[in-house]
């Protein structure tokens, strides 16, 4: 049976039953077991149709859910038929691609999303990472390191920041939050989107190859959905150019990787900052000889504020769910942003 | 055009050599080895009128002496500290810099070892290239740079365009200098460890002379303190380096990001033992569009001179 801490009933009601199906620091941990009944995924140690089922046997069942996503769980119909008392589910990633929208969407399960909760943290890291490929940052930092520089003098020259087009796909949360910073360093802002912005001044180009070949820089910074896997393809490379670099901070999917690999031997492409990979933890073995390009583990988002952040807003939204509020950041389904309503 | 002789000091950039070998009588000190360097001068002494020196050389007083004809040194840098000034008003030598030209990229740089410290990346990709990610699990969480307290010693060109990029972070920005600007978007302080008490990241963004060498000392670096940054992309002479490692050593700073050294190229062994550190081998102007528009202020300089109008930025 799943095990949780008994949580301090409030106003006298007993708390609601919460699945959970992340694995949580211990403040996370503590923050939830003050509030709710946790029911906890990884704590009980069972295969999760067993958990499950046990969760939906009990007298009280659970009506919300908090799921990580990074492949752990899939909420799909038939997790959906295992708890029918669900109609909450609260993904806790700046993805939503391990919940199926339009199963939910069909059953009236509510879904939420992390809102911004990332969004600074990743506009950041992409922002960051693409002056350590253009000024070679990382891989004169290794020059150093090893002892390179009083025996071989300088370091190869980069490539200016200032100037650069900047073709960002996906104008949501992250994507604008990019562009506000870029627009500082003196880039020229191009994006895709399903529909044109009104509110921005950026240039709107209505497919990804176009967009390519206006831009010297390519930044993949959109959901993963149907539409958007393998976004960025051979055609899109190949209008990038040879001095264009790719810039990956969405989902590893949403490039062809292979092809991407191919394009960075081949000299297709100029470099590329990639923070996300289809295999993960898997990184083709071409790409870590290379210097032109900036890897790392999928850490965009992972900043101590985004963690004591993203607890804050799964609470909110959990307690919104609980008495009969409307979430603060629900997702519907065919909708590539991340936030529903007004754009900003 | 005249054939003005000008002695270049080290290679510096191919393109600015080809280009002074093209429009004027070069002579490079590197032709001869380096204990002939005086003999090279004495036998040359007579046709040089023109220095074209790096941020690195400079021009001490013994060289200016050695050299009874020169009129204009021209540095491939906008930092003219290793240039000896006072020598140059005495003799009439004017002086020249690359003031503009570079700015952009050396604040790219500042805030990119600034989000390179805080997040990272350097250190998050040698984890991955050395298979870490797959052994080991997830990269430990780091620390957030949208919305930190940046503090920028010198607001001059470079320390503006620092701001300016801080601000499209959302970061709250402060400036330390001689001069209160009164800048309706920046809090200035009149000390530096006052800046320092009250950043997140301390910026070094002005010229190197008498009153700033040692700036950032220990006091300084203290009040920074251990989840602060320290973001040096002036002139390694700026820091107190024997302090700021024994800081970063004990945990008394937090973590650096640094581009400029007290004795480049030697970068001090202790510093690459540590993990919150990011390296670079001095390379704030280093793009090739910038060394360029370098090489042509430095060219453009010594042009003006032969043809007697006003220099395009002179120091002196």
């Amino acid at each position: 049976m799943a095990s949780s801490v008994t949580a301090r009933a409030s106003g006298g009601k007993p708390p609601q039953a919460l699945l959970l199906l992340r694995r949580c620091d211990a403040a996370f941990h503590s923050a939830l077991q003050q509030r709710f009944h946790v029911l906890d995924f990884f704590a009980s140690g069972e295969p999760l149709p067993a958990f499950l089922a046990a969760a939906a046997a009990a007298p009280e069942p659970p009506r919300a859910a908090v799921v990580m996503g990074g492949g752990v769980v899939r909420v799909d119909a038939a997790f959906l038929d295992a708890v029918p008392s669900l109609r909450c589910v609260v993904g806790t990633g700046a993805g939503v691609d391990h919940i199926d929208l339009d199963e939910c969407a069909r059953r009236g399960v509510a879904v939420a999303n992390s809102g911004r909760v990332f969004s600074a943290d990743a506009a950041d890291h992409a922002v960051g990472a693409l002056i350590a490929v253009l000024r070679r940052l990382s891989a004169a930092e290794r020059f150093v390191r090893r002892g390179l520089w009083p025996l071989q003098g300088d370091y190869n020259l980069g490539s200016k920041l200032g100037g650069k087009r900047v073709g960002i796909i996906g104008l949501g949360n992250i994507g604008s939050l990019i562009a506000k910073r870029l627009e500082a360093f003196g880039c020229v802002i191009n994006y895709n989107s399903r529909r044109p912005k009104e509110s921005v001044s950026y240039n709107y180009f209505p497919n990804v190859h176009d967009l390519a070949s206006e831009s010297d820089v390519l930044v993949e910074a959109c959901a993963l959905n149907k539409e958007t896997r393998h976004i960025v393809n051979k055609d899109v490379l190949a209008a990038l150019g040879k001095d264009g670099i790719v810039v990956n901070i969405g989902r590893g999917a949403n490039i062809d990787e292979a092809e991407l690999v191919k394009a960075l031997k081949e000299g297709t492409i100029a470099g590329a900052a990639l923070d996300v990979f289809e295999n993960e933890p898997k990184v083709p073995a071409e790409l870590l000889s290379m210097d032109n390009v900036i890897l790392s583990p999928h850490i965009a988002v992972f900043t101590s504020e985004s963690r004591s952040d993203l607890r804050d807003h799964t609470i909110a939204n959990l307690e919104a769910f609980f008495s009969g509020k409307p979430l603060l950041t629900p997702v519907f389904p065919n909708k590539v942003s991340h936030i529903a309503g007004k754009s900003n | 055009m005249e054939s003005l002789g000008v002695l270049m000091l080290d290679p510096m950039d191919d393109y600015l050599k080809q280009e002074l070998g093209r429009r004027f009588q070069l002579l490079r000190l590197w032709d001869a080895p380096p204990d002939r360097h005086d003999d090279f001068l004495r036998a040359n002494a007579e046709s040089i009128r023109a220095v074209v020196t790096g941020g690195g050389s400079g021009a001490d007083a013994a060289l200016i002496d050695a050299l009874p004809g020169l009129e204009i040194i021209a540095s491939y840098s906008v930092g003219v500290d290793r240039v000896d000034l006072p020598r140059c008003r005495e003799r009439g030598i004017r002086v020249t810099n690359t003031p503009g030209v570079l700015t952009d990229d050396v604040a790219d740089l500042a805030v990119g070892l600034a989000i390179a410290a805080l997040r990272r990346i350097p250190q998050a990709d040698r984890y991955l290239r050395a298979g870490q990610w797959k052994d080991n699990g997830d990269y430990p969480l780091t620390t957030r740079f949208s919305g930190k307290r940046v503090g920028i010693i010198g607001l001059g060109r470079i320390g503006l365009a620092i701001a300016k990029r801080g601000e499209g972070f959302d970061c709250p920005v402060s400036y330390y200098q001689r001069r209160d600007l009164a800048h309706a978007n920046y809090t200035y302080y009149p000390t530096v460890v006052e800046l320092a008490r009250n950043s997140d990241v301390l910026v070094v963004a002005c010229s190197l002379n008498e009153q700033s060498r040692r700036i950032v000392d220990r006091e300084v670096i203290e009040a920074l303190g251990p989840r602060g940054v320290l973001v040096n992309i002036g002139r390694g002479g700026h820091v107190d380096e024997p302090e700021l490692v024994s800081a970063l050593v004990d945990g008394r700073l937090g973590g650096a990001g640094l581009d400029v050294y007290a004795d480049e190229p030697d970068v001090p062994e202790a510093l690459m033992a540590l993990d919150n550190v990011v390296l670079a081998p001095h390379m704030g102007s280093g793009s090739l569009e910038t060394r360029t528009a370098m090489a042509d202020l430095v060219l453009g300089n010594l042009e003006a001179h032969v043809l007697k109008k006003p220099l395009l930025t002179p120091v002196v």
